[in-house]
């Protein structure tokens, strides 16, 4: 296979806080190929999101990339390495952000977010807007990409585009502004683009549009997409291929149909039985215990290890490795749990937490949301908005 | 409300004394004025018309479970039930009631047995109050357990899931899951028997969820109440209720049980909206069918039956005899002119692209080559306008209000289609419509 068009190897971003540091992004590695829809999957608070913003280098005060390596097309977008007096540094390759606007954002990559409201200007007419990002990206005249501006919104399905192109954001539904963002992301012909969570503040015959939308696009202009979503529906409808994060650090990855059908992690496999199906009955719902711990005090060894149904001992003590588990002839399908490893996950015992069914049908039980939580809880709380 | 057969209400009669209903909607009507101000006495602005002759039963200890898209009034219609906005018609038989007709005190004595859940479990607790006086707040307004109502409290707060030595911490300190389940415990503390919950877990995260649905049911069982849960997640609604309302732009468009509703719907615009939920398998084949355009306007919602104007099974008008691929050749066509979705530089390539087939013959015919000539002159208007009322306004779905009881396949339960499909006299279309 050829070299991936994107390559994620140990980024790490953290938010330098009053409370500590928030290890949003701890160590994530993936790829994106060309031409590939790749999903980023995870509940909030996962890292995802600052993840994708990562990539582009988006990430704001008091948040930092600390370590780690971006290769875009052979451009290092981020490149930490460390010198000899042990200190973390942008390396020379590095793109400078005068390199990163000029070269990548827009042009290169685009990024289309959740609420479309607040990427357009709402002051501006929709068209004005297009028009001048396209004519800046492409370098065309003002007649020029005003008819690309129109073709495009055309090409995203939007009635009446030449009356349209002089309406303000206001003046669109949620799914045209959606439409509108896509049609922006596209009209620099990117390689990549990266979507965060596009669907998720549209009702759902409007995300199926949006869907159907993209992967029509997808197919005629071979654009690569990284899917930023917590909605395993989506992933399953679009994704090629899917990364599953928690607590900031990529926890499985594999081609969609492996991951649904042969979930490794338990963590996935949690996630998938809590869900309410909409094609069939689910006579009761198995949530996963407890809420997702804070980035900034990480539990040991397994990140999931306190509300893991199948934590033993030994989770508490081994970090595991992310590591591809698949046989030779099959897809790579990468987990980080140590059942996959030999460090001794079988002569442990199991753990005693309300995860693996110790105090079941106690108060323990009823109170399920209530686990991990610092018994002043006093910062927390804020887990799982 | 005009029934095609006479079989649409769903209404058990006045009063709704029937012992198992809890609940009874009979016509229930919600208009908006757009403005209040000294000008709209001079400007007439018509109304918004956010719910418009709702009627349906609520039976005792059921999930009645309210679905529909962002808009289409279902929140209205909560707040309507419970009196928190006037209706403007129609009345709300609460065991026997009419709670769009109470006032003061009677209206105030009754609603502690109606009680309500918001979606957004932060803006719904006040940041400066303790969890326990949260709780204990409702008891007061209503006066109820006077000098047990902090022990009421500890156990409402067990109950649902929480510490009852929580009792003293704000709502900041807890997560959105447990934030849900202090507005559980505060509708709780006065013992209703009615709990209309309005999109309460769609901003919790999924595995968080599923732990509040679970506690949810649980309380249900405990105390035998009966829940009007509204979401738009059409997952959440299949897992939780046993009866499901489907509402579009104002209206109830279909009502059957559960198990019924997703397995046969009866209405396009539900089978639209099932077909366009992503299911969580890679593997499920369903060939996804997905609405075309936006909700129209509420302010003047089409006639007769509201989801015509982008119903994939629009009826035609008597007067033609089309088949069914021809049919659906022309109102693609006249649904493309009127949104202006293609280009029509060349006469020729639009009527290839939309009639491959050739046009239809007779006045059909006549009106799309008219029709497509108009287009080619840049004339999109006319055409528009011509297509749409020969083959859209003349259909039955655009002059009578459907209004229809469909036999169940699966159960007995009674279920209501809206939808002229289901007229004796019209003869079901070839499912390749879809």
């Amino acid at each position: 296979m050829s070299e991936p068009l994107l390559t994620v190897e140990n980024l790490k971003t953290q938010f330098f806080t009053e409370e500590g540091t928030v290890r949003a992004v701890d160590g994530v590695n993936f790829e994106v190929n060309e031409g590939e829809l790749v999903g980023l999957v995870g509940e909030s608070g996962a890292g995802k999101s600052v993840a994708a913003q990562s990539i582009m280098r988006l990430v704001e005060e008091p948040g930092r990339i600390v370590d780690g390596t971006v290769t875009f097309d052979g451009k290092k977008l981020v490149d930490i390495e460390e010198t000899p007096d042990g200190r973390m540094e942008e390396s020379d390759e590095m793109l400078s952000n005068r390199e990163m606007r000029e070269q990548v954002r827009g042009r290169e990559i685009a990024i289309v977010f959740q609420d479309p409201m607040e990427s357009l200007n709402p002051v501006f007419k929709v068209g004005a807007q297009l028009r001048e990002f396209i004519e800046l990206n492409r370098g065309v005249n003002e007649s020029e990409a005003k008819t690309i501006a129109v073709d495009m919104l055309r090409e995203v399905g939007i009635p009446e585009p030449e009356a349209r192109y002089d309406d303000y954001p206001h003046e669109f539904s949620g799914g045209m502004r959606q439409r509108v963002l896509i049609a922006m992301a596209l009209a620099c012909e990117p390689r990549l683009i990266i979507a965060d969570e596009p669907t998720t503040a549209l009702d759902v015959t409007v995300e199926g549009q949006i869907l159907d939308l993209v992967s029509d696009l997808q197919e005629r202009y071979d654009t690569a997409f990284l899917w930023v979503t917590h909605d395993m529906g989506v992933v399953a409808e679009i994704c090629d291929r899917v990364n599953v994060m928690y607590l900031g650090e990529v926890i499985e990855e594999a081609e969609v149909d492996d991951l649904f059908h042969d979930t490794k992690h338990p963590y996935t496999e949690a996630l998938l039985r809590s869900m309410p199906r909409p094609d069939r009955s689910v006579e009761s719902l198995d949530p996963i215990k407890g809420v997702m711990p804070e980035a900034i005090n990480p539990p040991s060894g397994c990140r999931f290890h306190t509300r893991c149904p199948e934590a033993r001992e030994a989770c508490k003590e081994f970090h595991p490795e992310y590591q591809d588990v698949s046989d030779a002839d099959e897809a790579p399908h990468a987990v980080s749990c140590i059942k996959y490893e030999r460090v001794g996950y079988e002569d442990s015992d199991p753990l005693q937490t309300e995860a693996t069914g110790a105090f079941a049908g106690g108060l323990a039980d009823m109170r399920g949301d209530d686990d991990g939580r610092d018994p002043a809880g006093v910062p927390g709380g804020e887990a799982d908005e | 409300m005009s029934e095609a057969d006479g079989t649409g209400a769903l209404g058990t009669g006045a009063g709704g004394t029937d012992d198992d209903t809890i609940l009874s909607v009979q016509g229930l009507t919600k208009h908006f004025s757009q403005s209040d101000g000294m000008l709209s006495a001079l400007f007439d602005e018509p109304p918004v018309r956010a719910v418009e002759d709702v009627s349906f039963d609520v039976k005792r200890g059921e999930t009645l479970g309210l679905v529909g898209e962002s808009g289409c009034g279902k929140s209205t219609l909560a707040r309507t039930i419970l009196r928190l906005v006037d209706p403007t018609d129609g009345a709300v038989y609460f065991e026997g009631d009419n709670l769009a007709e109470l006032s003061g005190s009677n209206l105030r004595e009754r609603r502690r047995d109606l009680q309500m859940i918001f979606q957004d479990p932060q803006s719904s607790l006040d940041p400066r109050m303790k969890v326990g006086p949260i709780v204990e707040e409702p008891m007061k307004a209503h006066g109820l357990y006077k000098g047990e109502r902090e022990e009421r409290a500890r156990e409402l707060l067990e109950k649902v899931g929480l510490d009852p030595h929580h009792y003293n911490r704000y709502p900041h300190q807890f997560s959105g899951g447990q934030r849900q389940r202090i507005n559980l415990a505060r509708a709780l503390s006065v013992n209703p028997d009615f709990i209309v919950c309005d999109e309460p877990v769609s901003a919790l995260d999924v595995s968080i969820q599923a732990q509040v649905l679970n506690t949810m049911q649980e309380l249900q069982d405990e105390f035998g109440l009966t829940y009007l849960f509204i979401a738009h997640d059409l997952s959440v609604i299949r897992h939780i209720s046993d009866r499901v309302a489907v509402m579009y732009l104002g209206k109830l468009v279909e009502l059957a049980e559960t198990e019924e509703l997703f397995e046969h719907p009866e209405h396009p615009y539900t089978k639209a909206l099932l077909d366009s939920i992503p299911v969580p398998d890679p593997r499920s084949e369903g060939a996804r069918s997905v609405l075309e355009g936006d909700v129209p306007s509420p302010i003047e919602p089409p006639s007769g039956c509201r989801f015509r104007t982008r119903c994939p099974r629009l009826i035609q008008p008597d007067e033609f005899s089309m088949d069914s691929d021809t049919w659906k050749a022309v109102r693609e066509f006249a649904r493309a002119v009127d949104r202006r979705t293609f280009e029509a530089d060349d006469r020729a390539a639009v009527r290839a692209e939309f009639f491959p087939d050739g046009t239809p013959s007779g006045r059909a015919g006549t009106v799309v080559d008219d029709a497509l000539d108009r287009v080619a002159d840049d004339e999109w208007e006319d055409a528009a306008e011509q297509l749409i009322s020969t083959f859209a306004d003349a259909s039955i779905c655009a002059t009578e209000e459907p209004s229809y009881s469909v036999d169940p396949t699966i159960g007995d339960g009674e279920h209501f289609a809206a939808c002229h499909l289901h007229r004796d006299d019209v003869e079901a279309p070839a499912p390749a419509d879809d």
